[in-house]
């Protein structure tokens, strides 16, 4: 149990340590709730599954400064985000945007779900049918065996 | 019954198709969005002489390489050879940006290893890489003679990526009006 304790309060411990290197000064409230969702919406291109937010990278520690700078001189988020995808091109963007050359991205999923459904009720109304004409054929064998065994008696 | 039947292998030979395709990207290689678009201007002090400012713009009118390198990357040692003879067999007009280097390491690199450029610029806190689109050195741009970027190379250059690549597309650059 004590173990168990010591891991739980060592983890938490390391969570803490682990945000520490995305504390930055700001003195307006609202610069530093904007800067936190920026960071967590540009990705870092050395580890790129990680964003900016989660990278101790080099390339991540500079990006999060030219953020922080930028707030701080009154940018707004279109344009630091604008400054981002200038340089190194959409991919920077973690959440892709909406738009034509994405579309497959975003609606592929909800295209393969409603093929999904279009080819489950199609299999399911053709089987229904299936099962009905055996049931047909199978009674009908029956009661021509039936009928035959009559005659020859 | 027959045509369903391949359905499946269909599906199969499909995903393999892809899976194989996506087996020779390389995830490191993100597109430029400044291949095409005037190269960003910088301003910074040559290695060898850190009083003297060199503009990006001293370099218009002619075919122009930009090498970002450090001496702290590991993979630039693999592209220096390359460089180095490159360098000696033509006329190349190779421009280096030591990036985020401390200036006594770039100069100690490249007494040690040889020096393939025209002059090297220092960029020590890497807010002119930034505007490069810099995120993984070595990197080299090719710009042509109007200031365009035209190509961008991610990684070690190698022989074979001069010959293919680079040589054909700088001669046919410099043939280019300015």
């Amino acid at each position: 149990m004590k173990q168990v304790m010591i891991l739980i309060v060592a983890l938490l411990w390391m969570n803490q340590s682990y945000a520490a290197f995305n504390l930055k000064q700001f003195d307006n409230p609202e610069h530093a709730a904007r800067y936190e969702d920026l960071i967590y919406q540009i990705r870092c291109l050395v580890c790129q599954n990680q964003t900016i937010a989660d990278s101790d990278a080099d390339l991540a520690k500079d990006l999060r400064n030219e953020i922080h700078k930028k707030i701080l001189s009154g940018q707004s988020d279109q344009q630091i985000i604008d400054f981002m995808v200038e340089r190194y091109g959409e991919f920077v963007l973690y959440k892709p945007r909406m738009q034509l050359k994405t579309w497959l991205l975003w609606g592929g999923p909800a295209l393969l779900l409603i093929t999904g459904i279009i080819i489950l009720i199609f299999n399911h109304s053709r089987r229904n049918k299936q099962v009905d004409l055996e049931i047909d054929q199978h009674v009908l064998k029956k009661a021509q065996n039936l009928l035959d065994k009559d005659n020859n008696q | 019954m027959t045509l369903r039947a391949f359905i499946p292998l269909a599906v199969f030979l499909l995903l393999i198709t892809l899976l194989w395709a996506g087996l020779k990207l390389d995830p490191r290689k993100i597109p430029s969005p400044l291949v095409n678009k005037p190269a960003p201007e910088f301003s910074l002090p040559r290695l060898d002489a850190p009083d003297k400012i060199v503009n990006s713009k001293d370099f218009l009118g002619q075919v122009w390489l930009l090498n970002i390198w450090a001496s702290w990357c590991v993979a630039c040692r693999s592209e220096h050879p390359v460089l180095n003879a490159w360098t000696q067999q033509e006329d190349v007009f190779l421009i280096g940006m030591d990036y985020k280097d401390k200036p006594e390491d770039g100069t100690n690199w490249l007494k040690v290893l040889g020096n393939p450029y025209r002059l090297s610029v220092m960029d020590e806190n890497g807010r002119s890489g930034m505007d490069w689109g810099v995120y993984g050195v070595p990197e080299t741009f090719v710009i042509d003679k109007k200031g365009v970027i035209r190509y961008k190379h991610i990684g070690p250059i190698s022989w074979d990526d001069l010959r293919t690549t680079l040589k054909p597309l700088i001669s046919k650059l410099k043939q280019e009006s300015s």
